[in-house]
């Protein structure tokens, strides 16, 4: 019995004297740590893509505790991440547009033709320095998937030879915008709109022959537009979203199909 | 005397080597290896740790349990104290290398069920006898240490070549690291006899 009660004395013992010295520790040691840098951390996503301009959420945490940023700049959380980082840090909500990536290419295995059977290095970048692209556009996507790797949210698929953004699972980080060395992936509003489907910057009789659905750049949505939304530029269509009204006329005149309605 | 301490530090750093020859605190060495300043840190307080474990561990064992006839507590007191001694690094870290704390996560905390430590400070216990006392018991922590960050920087190398080696697919990732450590745990074999011959104690 006498050597039970010892035992537990001695182990108690020590753990009290650890105990009262970690306290003591902790006390003297104390790190002053901001809790609104947590609380406003704990707001964000957590994904660190780097899209508010901050080398990741934690940095833009404190970028917003210190002041020197919006609490508007996360396109992942959207407007509800703003809201709330509003009402932690009791300012002003500005306008946050919420954004979705989309390919402008559809030059898949039925539209273009293939140069040659490709094997080797499993990447956008490299293969365009080495032969320009795998179809008979030089503009168009590879369907490698630099993209693909590059989402934080599993949010692009490669689809006969097409990169295509899954809409309901994109967030508008903007990551693939930079990733592809094509430059086809672009962010647009969450909006219905018409959307050109092509970056082929060839004139007309040469983008005929490199894909069947390429833009020839022949104003006729240009005509039919009554907003004035659409322009075009080094021979291809583009929509400006903002003045789009989603009436589908330039749709219905396209006469190649890659001006498509685009309903997010 | 002095023959036999430089005897005990040497046996701890390679002849010993507490990850590569007794395959104690594995978790860490192959966690924590990836780069070489996480490793260094990591060692660093891996050591700091042992030292300071076993300077306590030591008398308490010799002067409070051993007279007590409580021997058998050993685990759980120096569990206790190894603990509560990792809390105390801890604190200190997060005060005055932010970086280093923040670098080495999980793996911080995780030093406390690091058997590498337990083991130094218990099997040191086991071999305390005729001319082993509590310097030696220091000294070899020390060793224990220092062979554990001998580990670390040699696998933190050995992984930075891994890295852009062409593996087979199958082989990608943990299980040609495990490789790679039971390759480099084979060449410490070849330090077997060689400090107590060196030093004329065979």
């Amino acid at each position: 019995m006498n050597e039970i009660l010892l035992a537990v004395i001695i182990v108690s013992g020590i753990g009290l004297i650890i105990g009262v010295v970690l306290a003591v520790a902790s006390i003297v040691m104390a790190v002053p740590t901001n809790e609104k840098v947590d609380a406003v951390r704990g707001e964000l996503p957590g994904a660190n893509c780097g899209a508010c301009g901050y080398s990741g959420c934690r940095a833009y945490a404190k970028a917003i505790v210190a002041g020197e940023a919006e609490v508007n700049l996360c396109p992942v959380g959207g407007k509800d991440v703003a809201v709330k980082l509003g009402e932690l840090m009791g300012v002003e909500v500005g306008d946050v547009e919420q954004k979705v990536a989309v390919v402008r290419c559809m030059g898949s295995k039925d539209n273009t033709e293939r140069r040659f059977k490709y094997q080797g290095a499993h990447s956008c970048r490299s293969t365009t320095n080495l032969v320009g692209n795998l179809s008979s556009c030089v503009y168009g996507c590879m369907g490698l998937g630099d993209c693909i790797k590059v989402c934080p949210y599993g949010a692009i698929e490669v689809c006969n030879g097409v990169a295509r953004v899954i809409t309901e699972n994109c967030r508008g980080c903007g990551m693939c915008t930079a990733a592809c060395p094509k430059g086809l992936i672009a962010l647009v509003p969450v909006k219905e709109q018409a959307l050109v489907r092509c970056r082929n910057l060839h004139k007309g009789a040469m983008t005929r022959k490199d894909c069947s659905v390429g833009c020839i750049g022949c104003m006729k949505c240009v005509k039919v537009c009554e907003e004035g939304a659409i322009e075009i530029k080094n021979f291809v269509a583009t929509v400006d979203p903002k003045k789009c009204s989603a009436c589908g006329k330039c749709v219905a005149a396209c006469p190649r199909g890659c001006l498509t309605p685009f309903i997010p | 005397m002095i023959k036999g301490l430089v005897a005990v530090f040497l046996a701890a750093i390679l002849t010993e080597n507490y990850v590569l020859a007794k395959f104690l605190g594995i978790c860490p060495f192959l966690g924590v290896s990836k780069k070489l300043n996480t490793a260094v840190g990591m060692s660093a307080a891996v050591t700091f740790v042992m030292v300071l474990a076993t300077a306590v561990t030591y008398p308490i064992f010799m002067y409070l349990l051993v007279p007590a006839g409580l021997d058998y507590l050993q685990t759980i007191v120096f569990i206790l104290v190894i603990a509560g001694l990792v809390q105390l690094v801890e604190i200190v870290l997060k005060k005055y290398m932010r970086v280093l704390y923040r670098s080495l996560g999980i793996y911080l905390p995780l030093i406390t069920t690091n058997c590498a430590v337990l083991g130094v400070t218990m099997l040191v216990i086991e071999k305390s006898g005729e001319g082993y006392g509590f310097l030696h018991a220091l000294i070899n922590a020390l060793g224990a240490g220092i062979g554990f960050l001998l580990a670390m920087v040699m696998f933190a190398g050995v992984r930075g070549k891994l890295e852009t080696a062409d593996i087979p697919k199958s082989l990608k990732g943990l299980p040609i690291t495990l490789v790679a450590a039971s390759l480099v745990s084979l060449s410490f074999l070849g330090f077997a006899g060689l400090v107590d011959n060196m030093l004329g104690l065979a």
